[in-house]
């Protein structure tokens, strides 16, 4: 094989890729545009930032967002891991299929769908809705994710090691603390960042089982945005953006290090 | 041994699952068989006791709704049309790509891939938004194109059905990108110099060759676009128009404006047939794929 890409593919990348980013340059960009009209550029200018963060209705719903995203992510966590590591040991097992259909659905299902099944649960058990009912509602919608993460890792290892543990005296549930969750951990993490973006992220699963009182950060930039385009909601974009990437570099060096200390097993 | 440790990992996520995402499912297609009234909660009981006894009174008046009246069965249409207009924009965007990073030298592929799936962790709300930034009558498409002049007017591309297609297929590009690329990995490089050898063109190649062996990725990542564009609310609602009536927005109207709960799920039923239809399609594709791949 030839080793550069010829000219059509080198397009194709070039084009494609610019597609992808020009749209979240170009919000970036009007950012830092002292001028309102997004096609003038009025000069560089720091004051949309200043507005953001003079707003204490959008800090409030960012505090709103990062609580629920941590909470919702930690309980998809742990029902994650569960069970992805009870699809591995069910293996053949009645009931597997069915299992794992319930777990990935929400993985495909519109979110418009979810949201309103779970107001009208919420409704019938009588339950209030606020903060507590997003946390709910995004822990059942990022299980499946968290599941389909820790699931390859799983795949990864090799089961002789928990027997080995076993067969030495160990507990299962020891054997499966001490040697399989270590082994897991970078994927542990990884699994809980997907969940709470997607959880910070969401706004119409978000929107059907939130109550008065508690809103959220993207149906407070929604509400904004339906409006029309602001300089002030490019600069808030830019910040969660900057917070995400932010957050995946973090991620990256610290598997990178741990992988290292872990003494390149890949 | 390990089997116990299985049993017990899976009691509370089943039960997690059970209570909160079969049992409002479940809700939801009762609530669909009931009729509206002014009453709190919003819809009449499926079980009645009338004389001493239990009767059921199921209604499909909502699904007649949904397929009688024009406008239920328009913003069907409509959501079908977009969502496969999109799909297909999706496919015309994604496919070039994927073929190129998937014949990219080792070394780019790691971070071509990173960068298809970076956007995907951005917020889908700010990815929405930027284009009403570029698509508006005094965005930048508009302001560009009169700049070198080729238009007098600023178009109006904001509030269009064309700003749809064009807003799903870029929310969703990964999910169409990632199936072909994985799918086109596995094509060897040398089916196509052999194609090349025997005297095939190279866009012949592509249709004839690359096509169909890349057809299992087609396949994953067409659905992956169509089934939540089907759904889709927010991006028609910011880029689309008054007048382009989804079923997302229609579910979302009968809910929140109307207060008519059974309507709105019977809705939401509906979508969840639509979506199931091509999820089992693509399961048996994979499981035919498993067999003879």
């Amino acid at each position: 094989m030839r080793p550069g890409l010829s000219r059509s593919n080198l397009l194709a990348l070039a084009c494609g890729l610019a597609f992808l980013y020009l749209p979240l340059l170009v919000l970036v960009l009007h950012s830092f545009n002292a001028g309102r009209m997004v096609a003038v550029w009025g000069g560089f200018s720091l004051r949309w930032y200043g507005e953001v963060f003079a707003n204490p209705a959008l800090l409030a719903a960012a505090q709103v967002s990062v609580t629920v995203a941590m909470l919702s992510a930690s309980v998809a966590l742990v029902l994650g891991t569960l069970a992805a590591t009870a699809l591995q040991r069910l293996a053949g097992a009645f009931g597997r299929t069915l299992f794992a259909g319930l777990l990935f659905t929400p993985l495909v299902l519109p979110e418009v769908i979810i949201g309103l099944a779970l107001l009208l649960l919420f409704v019938a058990l009588g339950i209030d809705r606020g903060a507590t009912t997003i946390v709910i509602a995004h822990a059942t919608v990022t299980t499946g994710y968290v599941a389909v993460v820790v699931q390859s890792r799983l795949l990864a290892l090799d089961p002789a090691q928990e027997e080995a543990a076993i067969d030495l005296g160990a507990p299962p549930l020891g054997a499966f603390l001490l040697v399989t969750l270590p082994q897991i951990a970078p994927a542990l993490a990884a699994a809980w960042l997907l969940a709470f973006t997607l959880s910070l992220d969401d706004l119409v699963i978000a929107a059907f089982t939130s109550g008065p009182g508690a809103t959220t950060l993207p149906m407070r930039l929604y509400g904004q945005a339906r409006l029309g385009v602001t300089p002030d909601v490019n600069a808030l974009s830019t910040l969660m953006i900057a917070a995400v990437v932010g957050a995946l570099v973090v991620a990256s060096a610290v598997e990178k290090r741990w992988r290292s200390r872990a003494g390149l097993r890949r | 041994m390990t089997m116990g440790l299985g049993t017990r990992a899976v009691a509370l996520p089943l039960l997690w699952l059970c209570l909160f995402l079969l049992a409002p499912l479940l809700l939801l297609l009762k609530i669909s068989l009931a009729e509206a009234t002014l009453a709190s909660p919003p819809f009449t009981p499926l079980l009645v006791a009338e004389g001493g006894r239990l009767a059921l009174r199921i209604s499909a008046g909502n699904y007649g709704l949904l397929f009688g009246d024009p406008l239920y069965r328009g913003a069907l249409l409509t959501s079908l049309r977009l969502a496969l207009a999109a799909t297909a924009a999706a496919l015309a965007i994604g496919l070039p790509l994927a073929y190129a990073m998937a014949r990219s030298p080792a070394p780019w592929r790691r971070t071509l891939l990173l960068l298809v799936i970076l956007p995907f962790w951005t917020s889908f709300l700010i990815r929405v938004y930027a284009w009403m930034g570029i698509l508006g009558d005094a965005g930048l498409l508009n302001a560009l194109l009169e700049g070198i002049g080729l238009i007098q007017e600023p178009l109006r591309i904001l509030g269009t059905e064309g700003a749809i297609v064009l807003g799903i297929a870029y929310a969703y590009l990964p999910f169409m990108v990632l199936p072909l690329y994985a799918s086109l990995r596995r094509l060897a490089p040398e089916l196509e110099e052999a194609a090349a050898d025997l005297g095939c063109r190279r866009l012949a190649t592509f249709w004839l060759v690359i096509l169909p062996l890349a057809r299992p990725g087609i396949v994953a990542g067409a659905l992956l676009v169509f089934i939540p564009a089907l759904g889709e609310f927010v991006i028609p609602d910011l880029l689309g128009g008054p007048d382009t009536f989804m079923l997302g927005r229609a579910l979302w109207d009968e809910f929140f404006a109307n207060r008519d709960w059974p309507l709105a799920a019977a809705i939401a039923i509906l979508l969840l047939a639509l979506v199931l239809a091509p999820l089992l399609l693509l399961q048996r594709q994979q499981a035919k794929t498993q067999l003879f791949g």
